[in-house]
């Protein structure tokens, strides 16, 4: 006699058998198209989908629960693992969002570092939706190309703060570390290299056959759709609503810099891989204008504000009171003001806004993390109603969540 | 005696406050006339309870019954075309209520909105899925997180925590460590109670160290042969687990107010 369990079910009541062409499939929630977890209940007529359902909640780690419970300095390195594959912009929404609640701002030198490790960031993000989505695909060089320039981009974060991935390169009030010697030569012979990079990509995909068949016209939100689903980020511009939270609320220095932000009114999977070739250009752009701008700041990193943050290691270490601020803020953790703030920024998936309410504690009352992917998930539940099923791949890449941000 | 922990929010306290420590406040302004969000605050007059700004976004207080109709006109007349979050935030302990805030987005403007509203415990809310699809998964959300029904969503179902879990993880009375029911949880739902004995309960304690494990840990300077039992004979403490309380805030009856 067979033992039945969750694992081993016993098979003989189900009655696989029917007279139409509807099928229910289950994708997920181990697929490696799926990105992380996903799993996606899709109802089928024949290879056409009728019903889709996203079922998400398998990373899910109650960081808002935890935010809870830890001060605001111990929350900053769980940021990093929301949306892994850019943990600087983790860091900085939140870090940003808790300065504004504090009052405070960045000095000049913390602006340009942090500012230059967005960016680069979003070239490593954008990078990685460039190889999985077209591995996704199946094109599998683009892959190996672009993980090639993304070590490259690693190396120089793994130079500035010692970690690959989950960076907490920025701090709440600033930067902990300056640029290491030689950091922005390197950076520098990166960014000089990345143009023939990026032609390469494009020479590979942007006119290739069966990427623009596997592309044009998969995956279509028109622009009140995408408004109306709360997409963010190039999920919006490729709808053809331009709008860019850098541009239009500008933080750190983004008001000073220049650059263009591209739109696509094509609404398709083909646009919006076009827009993330061009970001990558953009983002390039940024940090070439950056790195002139870094020797004309004073050395300081943090901010100073001595109620919410250390001074530097070397008054700690010479003078009592700093000492003593110091202690306190690492045993007892700094108490923000009473207040709520809700800050956007445009992380590399769209909006990342974290909502703060503090009630003179140092721990949040409630911390909310509007993460863009979340939003792009509940969207699939729509979008993908009438594609194929061999597009839902395609689709699913196009959208580019990161599990860790959807879960959270 | 005891330590008193309160039951209503068991969430993680300051060790020390100074007692005359007074927590300054955000600065507030009152909205600027012939500005932006004037206008706004003038097509909800209707509605808005307060309004000012905080942090240069409107914040409008409004009754929860009217969220359907402030919400509407934000978008249809004062261009507010994107709701880019909603949630909740428990207040269930200070004043039996929770706060709903909807943060609205205006694209041409770039402007910000914060509407929010305070519901009553055990009172639910007026779904927003009419207005801004968006709201079909962050309404489920928060009726995950925080047990909040809302009246007429296509689909109200738990989201990110398994559909079996009982409780809602975001409330302040919701425990920090698992209880034992947790520790079973997994074990009895992939396997099944009978399997109990044979795998035993889980281990929820990522930081456990088992002083005698000669397989896995190491001790510098006291180093013995793979896998020795060094033990002597003693027992190893089991992981002991707080005592789950749950609320049951849609039913407020006064045994459970008791219990608690």
């Amino acid at each position: 006699m067979q033992v039945t369990n969750k694992l081993t079910p016993f098979f003989e009541n189900l009655n696989f058998e029917r007279n139409d062409n509807m099928m229910v499939i289950n994708f997920g929630p181990q697929h490696p198209s799926a990105h992380g977890q996903l799993r996606l209940v899709l109802e089928l007529d024949g290879e056409l989908v009728t019903k889709a359902y996203p079922d998400i909640g398998y990373l899910h780690r109650g960081i808002e629960k935890m935010a809870e419970n830890m001060t605001y300095n111990e929350f900053l390195p769980t940021t990093d693992r929301l949306d892994y594959i850019a943990s600087t912009a983790n860091n900085y929404a939140y870090a940003h969002a808790v300065e504004k609640l504090l009052g405070i701002e960045a000095p000049r030198r913390a602006q340009v570092i942090r500012t230059m490790l967005l960016e680069l960031n979003r070239i490593i993000s954008h990078l990685f939706f460039l190889a999985t989505h077209a591995l996704d695909v199946g094109a599998m060089s683009v892959f190996l190309y672009a993980f090639r320039e993304r070590e490259f981009a690693m190396d120089l974060m793994e130079d500035y703060c010692g970690a690959r991935l989950t960076h907490s390169a920025v701090r709440i009030g600033g930067v902990p570390l300056d640029l290491p010697k030689g950091w922005l030569e390197n950076l520098e012979k990166f960014l000089d290299a990345m143009p023939a990079n990026i032609k390469l990509y494009e020479d590979l995909l942007t006119e290739n056959r069966i990427w623009k068949m596997r592309l044009e016209d998969v995956g279509v939100i028109s622009g009140e759709d995408a408004l109306n689903w709360g997409c963010t980020g190039v999920m919006l511009r490729g709808s053809g609503i331009k709008y860019d939270i850098r541009k239009e609320e500008p933080y750190e220095l983004y008001g000073e810099l220049e650059f263009d932000v591209p739109v696509s009114d094509r609404c398709d999977s083909y646009g919006r891989y076009r827009l993330y070739m061009e970001e990558m250009k953009q983002s390039i752009r940024i940090i070439k204008q950056l790195i002139p701008m870094y020797s004309d700041t004073q050395p300081q990193l943090m901010a100073h504000a001595p109620q919410y943050i250390s001074a530097p290691k070397e008054e700690i270490m010479t003078q009592n009171y700093a000492l003593m601020q110091h202690f306190v803020l690492v045993t007892q953790g700094m108490r923000p003001p009473v207040g709520e703030v809700y800050v956007p920024t445009e992380s590399p998936k769209g909006e990342l806004g974290f909502y703060i309410k503090s009630e003179g504690e140092p721990y949040a009352y409630r911390l909310k993390c509007r993460a863009p992917s979340f939003f792009h998930a509940g969207l699939l539940q729509e979008i993908l109603v009438g594609t194929y099923i061999a597009d839902v791949v395609t689709i699913i890449g196009s959208t580019n969540i990161v599990f860790g941000e959807v879960d959270r | 005696m005891r330590k008193y922990t309160p039951k209503d929010n068991v969430q993680g306290k300051a060790y020390y406050t100074d007692r005359f420590w007074v927590a300054p406040r955000v600065p507030r302004t009152s909205v600027e006339e012939d500005s932006h969000f004037a206008d706004i605050v003038s097509a909800l007059k209707k509605y808005a309870k307060d309004s000012y700004v905080e942090v240069g976004q409107l914040i409008v207080h409004i009754k929860p019954t009217d969220n359907i109709s402030a919400l509407s006109i934000l978008k249809e007349k004062c261009g507010y075309t994107q709701c880019s979050e909603l949630s909740a935030v428990d207040y269930l302990a200070q004043d039996g209520e929770f706060e709903i805030f909807y943060q609205m987005l205006n694209v041409t403007e770039a402007a910000r909105v914060r509407v929010v509203c305070r519901l009553k415990q055990g009172e639910a809310i007026e779904s927003i899925v009419p207005l801004f699809k968006m709201a079909n998964f962050a309404e489920r959300e928060m009726f995950d997180m925080f047990g909040i029904v809302a009246n007429n969503h296509p689909y109200l179902k738990r989201i990110l925590m398994p559909e079996d879990w009982s409780g809602h993880p975001l409330l302040k009375t919701y425990p920090l460590q698992g209880d034992e029911a947790a520790s079973w949880y997994e074990v009895d739902k992939i396997f099944g109670k009978e399997y109990r004995d044979i795998i035993g309960s889980e281990n929820r304690d990522p930081a456990k160290i088992d002083r005698y494990d000669t397989k896995r840990f190491s001790r510098v300077g006291y180093e013995v042969q793979f896998d020795a039992d060094i033990s002597g004979g003693e027992k190893e403490n089991p992981i002991e687990y707080s005592k789950t309380i749950m609320a049951n805030y849609q039913k407020p009856s006064k045994k459970l107010k008791e219990r608690r």
